[in-house]
């Protein structure tokens, strides 16, 4: 683990921060009419009655961060380090709470599913991968390729309707929607922790359906290596086929597919706001279809540099631990 | 053309397709360019299904799209009964909605603008990645290739729909064309990789440093030897574009995020599913049409964009060339005098 490739990776990290952050504020100056017009008709409607424009630019200024009278790269200062020196993204227009308040709540529920939709899906597009190029051409590559040629043409938002039609309508077994069943003290108790699995179980399912779009590419990858000579040689030394499957295969055809793994989290991440609107489940992407839904500009764009900055950690993370699965990286070189 | 023949000829102009040193006639020509462009590609479309069923989908939309549209009148609520069963009568096959609009007119209506979504998004994303992967290329190691990288990176790290969602919530986009253009802002960065790495490792063939070397300027090199090259993953990565954005703009419409003022299939489930489709089995179709087409047209596309693959694979199609350029001789040696390239 060298400390030059992690630094170069911190900086695109940070870099990628502040341009997202530049967006929104660009984003704001950009809305048709200029911040000013756009978010008057909203603030009146908040306030109701007449407002002039002095007290609406300071109201503007109070929820957004961003004061229309002053210049541009003032306002940009001044927006900047209230992003990044007091971590305040502003306060929402409808909720009238602190746009970090109402994200702080909501992150644990959207974290909880998107992990486990991200080792759900690439656990099983690893292993899918690696089994088909195995027994490539067998009954069970065909039928499994096909499977997976069909699931990877279906969007993850239809996964989802179709698993609260089949799993929660038809049958009860799993909740609609919701977080936790009504009536549920929450606690270290059975029934609690029951429920919150029940209802993380088939929004985690349709979003990891999205993360096993890297089985195919995987198994292209692992019928690579399956051509190559030291599988050979590991065969003819007559090592047992888990370990080639696994020592041999598994961990050489994973290789290449890293970076298109770190690019998926933050796919992974942001289908968060679909799918969490049609199990109705409360987390950071429901706050922003509901931010979306109200004009609630303050929070939107706050939940959009939150997005951001869970998904380059996220990467981070990942990127951590590639230095510990690749040799090479540890050697010094990329 | 002269100056071919003499004995002091330009290495340029040898290198110059448009100087046949023995020109063919116009019918071998074009012989030669269906034979090259239209048979052999058909012949190794009809051996592997995936090209011939993935096609055939895409055209049955295409058409839809296009004479459907014509041939059905646009849908007007009370137009027939509300909420008829679908396969009941011949004016409305697939049942009709809450509004008694017939689904399978609503369908049709949906195609153009999906196709205008496609087609802008497609243009967009897979031009601008194409320009960036061969500029970062062919410049590696400046400092404009790492400049074009970093921005790639940063592009792909940002989570795209969060930020598709603010920039269409804040400019409300009403034109197809516009929306496929949003659509395609985060599609390109990946395929910028691609196309980068591939042009590094084209680069390093021998007939194209024999270019370099002979002095060809670099757009001839360019579009001679490298575009050609990459035109099977442009053409792959356009197919795989397009399902995201089918997915993205559906999903969209779908929320209800983009504003409702043509007919489209998200517009369509959006309704369906506020109207508890799910629970009221006498609506589900309302629901699952829009739907089946969704997964129709993007199986098509994933099927053709693998056998495009095939298509493209050098091998095979230079066996099924062959067997079609049995019969002249003449030909043969033809192709060897201007294949030199």
């Amino acid at each position: 683990m060298t400390p030059k490739y992690l630094l170069k990776r911190l900086g695109q990290a940070i870099l990628t921060f502040l341009v997202t952050m530049t967006v929104s504020f660009l984003l704001y100056q950009a809305m048709p009419g200029g911040p000013t017009e756009a978010m008057r008709s909203v603030i009146l409607s908040q306030s109701g009655g007449s407002v002039d424009i002095d007290r609406l630019n300071r109201m503007i200024q109070l929820y957004t961060n961003v004061n229309p009278d002053q210049p541009m790269h003032v306002q940009y200062f001044n927006y900047a380090s209230d992003v990044i020196l007091r971590q305040d993204l502003g306060t929402s227009f409808f909720k009238n709470e602190k746009v970090t308040t109402l994200i702080m709540q909501r992150i644990p529920w959207s974290m909880f599913i998107s992990v486990y939709a991200l080792a759900l899906g690439y656990s099983l597009s690893i292993f899918l991968g690696v089994m088909t190029a195995y027994r490539e051409k067998s009954r069970f590559d065909s039928t499994v390729s096909s499977l997976i040629i069909g699931l990877n043409s279906i969007p993850y938002y239809i996964v989802g309707v179709v698993l609260i039609y089949f799993l929660a309508i038809q049958n009860n077994y799993f909740p609609t929607g919701g977080r936790i069943g009504s009536g549920i003290t929450a606690g270290y108790n059975p029934e609690f922790m029951l429920s919150l699995v029940k209802h993380a179980a088939l929004p985690a399912i349709s979003m990891g359906a999205l993360a096993t779009s890297g089985a195919l590419a995987m198994r292209g990858n692992a019928i690579r290596v399956l051509g190559e000579d030291y599988i050979r040689v590991a065969q003819l030394r007559g090592l047992r086929e888990t370990r080639i499957a696994t020592q041999y295969l598994g961990h050489n055809s994973i290789l290449p597919m890293y970076t298109q793994f770190m690019i998926g989290i933050a796919g992974v991440f942001s289908s968060a706001v679909i799918v969490e609107e049609v199990f109705a489940y409360p987390g950071m992407g429901l706050l922003m279809f509901e931010a979306v839904k109200t004009q609630d500009y303050p929070l939107l764009m706050g939940t959009l540099i939150v997005f951001t900055a869970i998904s380059l950690t996220a990467i981070f993370i990942a990127d951590l631990t590639y230095t510990l699965i690749d040799p090479r990286i540890s050697v010094g070189e990329e | 053309m002269s100056e071919a023949h003499s004995d002091t000829f330009d290495l340029k102009d040898l290198y110059d397709e448009d100087i046949d040193p023995d020109p063919e006639s116009r019918a071998d020509r074009a012989k030669r360019f269906l034979e090259m462009n239209v048979v052999a590609p058909a012949r190794i479309a009809v051996d592997d299904w995936r090209a011939l069923v993935g096609g055939a989908i895409l055209a049955f939309f295409l058409l839809m799209g296009t004479v459907g549209v014509w041939l059905v009148e646009r849908p007007t609520s009370g137009d027939a009964p509300v909420l008829a069963a679908p396969f009941e009568s011949l004016a409305y096959p697939l049942g009709t909605d809450v509004f008694g609009q017939p689904i399978h007119a609503q369908l049709i209506h949906a195609t153009p603008g999906m196709f205008k979504m496609i087609f802008a998004g497609a243009v967009v994303s897979v031009g601008f990645a194409a320009l960036v992967g061969v500029v970062a290329g062919f410049e590696h190691g400046t400092r404009i290739d790492s400049f074009l990288m970093t921005i790639t990176d940063v592009v792909i790290t940002i989570p795209g729909l969060p930020l598709i969602i603010v920039i269409t919530a804040i400019f409300q986009p009403e034109n197809p064309y516009i929306v496929g253009v949003f659509l395609g802002i985060d599609n390109w960065p990946g395929l910028a990789r691609t196309v980068r790495s591939q042009v590094l490792s084209i680069r390093e063939e021998s007939y194209v440093e024999a270019s370099e070397i002979m002095g060809i300027p670099l757009s001839s090199i360019l579009r001679r030897d490298i575009l050609s090259q990459l035109m099977p993953y442009v053409m792959i990565n356009g197919a795989l574009t397009s399902r995201r954005i089918i997915f993205e703009s559906v999903g969209l419409y779908f929320l209800g995020i983009l504003p409702f003022t043509t007919f489209n299939w998200g517009v369509m489930m959006n309704l369906a599913y506020e109207g508890n489709a799910l629970t009221r089995p006498d609506m589900l179709p309302w629901m699952v049409a829009p739907m089946v087409c969704i997964f129709l047209l993007s199986f098509g596309l994933v099927l053709l964009s693998q056998g495009l693959d095939s298509l493209f694979n050098v091998r095979l199609r230079a066996r099924h060339a062959k067997t079609s350029k049995k019969k002249g001789t003449s030909k043969n040696n033809q192709s060897q005098a201007t294949g030199g390239d």
